[in-house]
């Protein structure tokens, strides 16, 4: 458990970085910035000094491997996962929870990594498409999904193909119609839709956790 | 190699390889999200800086103040870039838009300014603390009122003559004993591809390379050379693999040129992609149409007069949206009008978004083709069966090179139970949904154009093409390795196929339907002189000789390919180009859609439970990536139909639903199983290859087959898209 | 998305304790729509405090129903067999809403807190009076963003039909919170002054003069639970969803039903709408028109049309005008095995 030595308390890296901003006289030179403005770049100013402060250490396990890190409040799963750690798999469609590319499981559930905090995922074990199989050793739902031609760009696969994975670990896999409803978080602008059911199907059909 | 007469036999006839159903050669990059995309180079640029673009707030104006103070105080930013600081910029040579505004802004969420800083939040956060003020001005945002000014647009390459007439239009549609006279509406839509265009754009001196994601890579380099003023040789543009584009990314847009400038403002590479919410109102789209449809024909069903005119807004100096395309060449019929006119509107830039002009213009003239069929009390099979042509009826005597149309309708007809359709609408109940079947035909140009390849054989006997075509989800780069792999007579295994960046040789590019039967014909002739290469080398006379299962086979006679290479490496390269064939003959592709939907009797939600596609293409160079174009193009035919729209701020100006839950796009649910089948053509007049292209076909005439199930279910008849519960609730 | 703090919290009382006494500081539960709104600078926290650790996610039978922890994601409540068994309506309304990604991060208590996808509070370059005026600094008070709203005469196909005012039109995005509503849930809640329990009902307000406010919650205030009482209602109830796409969208309108019913008589009924107005809507009229009538087309329509009175159209969403009443008899219909 994280925070053992505070436990009750919160754990809170803002005190002394409130203090300073109190004492901040900054503000009077952006009497002309709109108010959201103000109130960001106050803590921007507040920033340059305390930069120390920004980030938190994040114990976090990613494919299998033990990480320590070492991430800003505002950094995203997702971006976490892109642009600190290579893991290019898991792509950023939206942004905003309204496409699912950037599907990944944490603890076995599937979730979008881009409304994903990284730092909640704090002793989790999370898993990207670049987990689940490889070029040399593919996933069966990898493979089925090349059998059936389950996609055209790609972009939005490995999002697919991890939200597919879990559709069937849920149990949300047992017809055609099932399937397309538990899928429906996950966009495809290609329209290939109708091969991933069934790629899905016949993974299903195989029994079994997959 | 010049094309310039029918294609006889060759190579590519003995179809051991392409024609085949193979699985995409980059499945196993694409599945395990290997596969890299403009934004993921990050071994190739490993210390990047991070761009963000501040879209404009209002839709029109100027900008008289940018407060940067607080955004340049902010943690990790190293550079702000404005119209001030910019430098020249001009606009490119097919998008209109200026990708920097100041101090004129043309539309809403125009980049005003880039910020970049160390990290990607740095430079989001920074954005948000820059202070633009505005001075507003009163823009066009409403196409229906600014309708009575429309022009006609001027004729370029990609805009045809502001009318067409043949024959006495006026007059016989004015005599025409059966006839309507409609009016019909397409909104603006998004592409709305999965990924965002993006760029890592890096500067070597004064050499750029940048990681991008664009269809037209040729288009891509002389563009970015001329927006920003620099010589083309300086310009490197690398696009492997593209996140899906339907026309979105055609050549560059302000990721690319704002990463240039952000790149050399900071003298770092920076890495910078459009948040998706910006995309909608600062990057271009399908625009609205208003549309008017007049049919005159004789109480046989016999078409007299068609005249077809479309109404479409830009920014000054945009394209037209060529809705009046297909009516010019589809349907049979002695007098003819078409015309096309051209308002000025102050939103984003309308473009070119798959099948352009053709998927807007069918969206109407197939429902009016519907209505009419129903005004003569005709089947609408076979309303149209009458009509067909075969000779392009503004040129008689011109005949279509292949014009399967007919066999495509008796087809569906056949496959989709047709005849079970009940004429008259709202007939068919079950439960509490009303059940309706409909149909629309499906024409689509097949252009092509030249395109070059350069083919590599190895010293282990393994073929590498390179060529900057690109694959936007189309399955090119599975045909090209099918096209080199059959011409070389080597297993696909032994392909590999290199795309997407500008030091290869210069194809066709993806866009226009025009990517497969241009890109692989490209390959066919680098591969001609790669086998005169061969053969010369191990003394075999080229036209005699046949190349299989890794030889170069002539009677008795053989030697392996790796012979070939023993001394190094063979290269070739060549350029496929065209003479005069597509004058002589009309060169297009042909379809049917057969769509059945259920419509609540309550809520009027309208779900579509079946479709069909009859697709007669040329020869299918993969059936499997053919098919799953053709059911993508379905699949988007049902959005276009039944949700998309960007939706205007008449008031403000700009597209409220800008993002991608506002702008709904189908989702699994709304997609039944779909069937395709794809007819048996070939097509010598097109390329060696006999192929066209199909996915721009795919998306053209549905969205009408489903608003005609639609009026088939309810008797009620939309002809404003998308055709949604509110408008048939408003009726009831 | 500025910069924030980020505090996990191990019990109630710190998270509590974090988030009142400091203005600016949320509680961040599945994120779904917290971390949406904070990236497009339409909330700017200044803390976020984590309570994903607090131990609220239970779910259990008690003496007089089912209490919901208010950390529960929605998908473990939608596949949780008291629930489908006792409240097959929440089960339905849940799986109604969002995507199964989206389902595993939200939470009950998230949910309840989620705010209108009226466009215009997205872009906060557009006018509207429900962003929150900024917390802190010397422009407290202020809105981030011109004031105004735009839907009113603007685009407004979503917005409300019903408790509008002439500051907002906006509309409550929830499909479990319909059906809450319907079933008599009670909320408890937890603050610096201690608990509180607030029916469901009076959870949620219409926008009046102060659309910034979404609900009755004081500042600093956390939910621990939900609680929802048993009924006889499981057997026949339904929730209607109409949207244009046919999942992974925002309701026009939706219905929740849950009926008791002895052969075709209707003993009991609870009848609630969403996409209708600025909190979920509950049909009381029509619900004691219902009672002890039988389930026919002809007392649903005139339930319908009893439910609608009051109904007020802005333009493009005029339509619910005639929608919401279909989709109250299409419900009907379907809860109560009549179609």
């Amino acid at each position: 458990m994280e925070n053992e030595n505070n436990a009750g308390e919160p754990e809170s890296t803002g005190a002394s970085r409130r203090a300073f901003l109190k004492q901040s006289s900054a503000l009077a030179a952006f009497a002309l910035t709109p108010p959201a403005a103000v109130h960001a770049v106050e803590r921007g100013l507040d920033e340059k000094v305390a930069v120390a402060f920004e980030q938190q250490p994040l114990r976090v396990e990613i494919n299998g491997v033990a990480q320590q890190l070492s991430v800003e409040p505002r950094v995203t799963l997702l971006d976490l996962l892109r642009e600190q750690l290579n893991l290019t798999g898991t792509k950023k469609g939206c942004d905003h929870g309204q496409c699912g590319a950037c599907t990944v499981h944490v603890d076995g559930q599937r979730v979008n990594s881009c409304l994903t905090l990284a730092l909640t995922t704090e002793g989790s074990k999370v898993t990207t498409i670049e987990g689940l199989g490889s070029v040399d050793k593919l996933h069966p739902m990898q493979e089925a999904f090349i059998k059936h031609d389950g996609f055209q760009c790609g972009y939005c696969t490995p999002g697919q193909i991890m939200s597919a994975v879990a559709c069937i670990n849920e149990g949300h896999a047992n017809s055609p119609d099932e399937v397309r409803e538990y899928m429906s978080g996950n966009i495809c602008r290609c329209g290939a839709y109708a091969n991933i059911v069934e790629a899905i199907m016949e993974v299903k059909s195989k029994g079994g956790r997959i | 190699m010049k094309f310039d007469k029918p294609a006889g036999q060759n190579p590519i006839d003995q179809l051991k390889v392409v024609g085949k159903p193979t699985d995409r050669i980059e499945g196993p990059l694409k599945t395990t999200g290997t596969a890299k995309y403009a934004y993921e180079y990050n071994e190739e640029v490993t210390n990047p800086a991070y761009g963000y673009i501040l879209g404009a707030a209002i839709a029109r104006g100027t900008i008289t103040r940018i407060d940067q103070a607080a955004a340049k105080a902010a943690p990790g930013v190293l550079a702000i870039v404005t119209a001030a600081n910019a430098g020249p910029l001009q606009a490119g040579k097919f998008y209109v838009s200026r990708f920097l505004a100041g101090p004129q802004v043309d539309h809403y969420h125009q980049a005003v300014a880039i910020v970049v800083a160390e990290t990607f939040e740095q430079a989001r956060s920074a954005a948000a603390l820059l202070k633009v003020e505005y001075k507003k001005q009163a823009g066009n945002y409403d196409l229906e009122a600014s309708k009575e000014g429309a022009q006609p647009p001027n004729p370029g390459p990609y805009t045809p003559p502001g009318e067409s007439r043949t024959g006495d239009f006026d007059g016989a549609f004015k005599t025409a004993e059966v006839k309507i006279d409609r009016s019909y509406s397409t909104p603006d839509q998004a592409h709305a591809m999965m990924e965002p265009h993006a760029t890592i754009a890096k500067w070597e001196g004064d050499k750029l390379t940048c990681w991008c994601t664009i269809q037209q890579i040729n288009w891509g380099v002389r563009d970015l050379a001329f927006i920003l003023g620099i010589p083309k040789e300086n310009v490197r543009l690398i696009s492997a693999y593209i996140g899906g584009g339907f026309g979105g990314k055609g050549t560059v847009l302000s990721d690319l040129v704002a990463a240039s400038l952000a790149a050399r403002a900071a003298g770092r590479p920076v890495k910078l992609t459009l948040q998706r919410p910006l995309m909608f109102n600062n990057t271009i789209h399908r625009p609205k149409t208003i549309q008017r449809i007049r049919i005159g024909a004789n109480p046989d069903g016999t078409i007299t007069a068609i005249g077809h005119e479309s109404w479409s807004g830009n920014l000054p100096g945009g394209m037209t949206e060529s809705a009046t395309a297909s009516t010019r060449i589809l349907y049979a019929g002695a007098n003819r009008l078409t015309r096309l006119r051209l308002a000025v509107l102050h939103l984003a830039e309308g473009s070119a978004m798959r099948a352009p002009g053709e998927a807007s213009g069918m969206m109407a003239l197939e429902i009016a083709m519907d209505e009419m069929a129903e005004k003569l009390q005709m089947d609408p099979v076979e309303f149209r069966i009458k009509n067909d042509t075969q000779e392009d009826p503004e040129k008689p005597g011109r005949k279509f090179s292949t014009r399967k149309l007919v066999e495509c309708l008796r087809e569906g007809a056949k496959k989709s139970g047709w005849e079970r359709r009940n004429a008259k609408p709202g007939a068919i109940k079950e439960g509490d949904w009303l059940i309706g079947m409909g149909v629309a035909a499906a024409m689509r140009g097949a252009p092509i154009t030249k395109s070059a390849a350069r083919v590599r054989l190895d010293s282990n006997g393994r073929i590498t093409v390179e060529t900057d075509m690109t694959d936007i989800g189309t399955g090119t780069y599975t045909i090209i390795a099918q096209t080199a792999a059959e011409m070389m007579g080597v297993g696909i295994d032994q392909v590999q196929v290199k795309l997407g960046d500008s030091s290869f040789p210069e194809s066709s590019g993806s866009g226009g339907q025009w990517g497969a039967a241009s890109s692989t014909s490209g390959v066919y002739a680098a591969c001609i002189k790669l086998r005169e290469a061969v053969a010369g080398k191990l003394g075999f006379d080229v036209e005699k000789a046949r190349f299989s299962d890794g030889r170069i086979i002539l009677g008795d006679k053989s030697a392996a390919l790796i012979e070939a290479a023993k001394g190094g490496e063979l290269v070739a390269e060549d350029t496929m180009t065209y003479g005069e064939l597509s004058k002589e003959y009309a060169q297009d592709t042909f379809g049917a859609h057969f769509v059945e939907v259920g419509v609540n009797a309550f809520t009027y939600e309208i779900r579509v439970r079946r479709m069909l596609a009859v697709c007669h293409a040329g020869r299918i160079l993969n059936p499997k990536a053919a098919r799953s174009q053709i059911i993508g193009a379905m699949t988007m035919g049902v959005g276009a139909a039944l949700m998309e729209e960007m939706v205007v701020d008449k008031k403000v100006g700009f597209f409220v639903n800008h993002d991608l839950a506002g702008y709904e796009v189908p989702v699994h649910a709304d997609i039944p199983h779909q069937e395709v089948i794809l007819l048996e053509d070939l097509d010598p007049t097109m390329s060696p290859m006999k192929a066209k292209g199909i996915g721009e076909l795919g998306i053209v005439g549905v969205a009408a087959a489903v608003a005609n199930a639609v009026y088939n279910a309810t008797g009620i008849r939309i002809r404003d898209y998308p055709v949604t519960l509110d408008k048939l609730l408003r009726v009831v | 998305m500025n910069p924030f703090q980020f505090t996990r919290a191990n019990t109630t009382q710190a998270a509590v304790s974090a988030v009142s006494k400091e203005t600016g500081a949320y509680f961040l539960a599945g994120g779904t729509n917290l971390i949406d709104l904070v990236k497009r600078e339409v909330i700017i926290p200044e803390r976020l405090v984590d309570i994903n650790r607090l131990p609220l996610a239970t779910i259990e039978e008690t003496a007089s129903g089912i209490r919901i922890g208010a950390m529960a994601k929605n998908s473990a409540v939608a596949d949780h067999p008291l629930i489908k068994k006792h409240f097959p309506l929440l089960s339905m309304a849940l799986n109604a809403g969002a995507s199964a990604q989206l389902r595993n991060m939200a939470t009950v208590g998230g949910n309840m807190m989620q705010r209108t996808r009226c466009p215009y509070f997205y872009d906060h370059s557009m006018p509207c009076n429900k962003r929150s005026p900024v917390q802190s600094g010397p422009f407290k008070g202020q809105l981030n963003g011109p004031a105004g709203c735009g839907a009113i005469g603007g685009v407004n196909r979503m917005h409300a039909i019903f408790g509008t005012s002439e500051k907002c039109i906006a509309v409550h995005p929830s499909d479990m919170c319909i059906a809450l509503a319907a079933l008599d849930a009670t909320v408890n809640v937890t603050g610096p002054k201690g608990n509180r329990s607030i029916p469901f009902a009076e959870f949620h307000r219409l926008p009046g003069d102060a659309p910034q406010k979404d609900n009755t919650l004081l500042p600093g205030e956390l939910i621990l639970s939900v609680d929802v009482p048993k009924n006889e209602m499981s057997k026949y109830s339904h929730y209607l969803k109409v949207r244009d796409r046919a999942s992974y969208a925002f309701a026009l309108v939706s219905v929740g039903v849950a009926a008791d019913m002895k052969g075709k008589t209707i003993q009991d009924i609870r009848l609630a709408m969403g996409g209708v107005a600025h909190k979920p809507w509950r049909l009381a009229e029509a619900e004691v028109y219902l009672k002890g009538k039988e389930a026919t087309l002809e007392n649903f329509k005139q339930a319908a049309t009893l439910a609608m009175q009051g109904a007020k159209g802005y333009g493009e969403n005029d339509f619910k005008l005639t929608l919401a009443p279909n989709a109250i008899i299409e419900a009907l219909q379907i809860a109560t095995q009549t179609v």
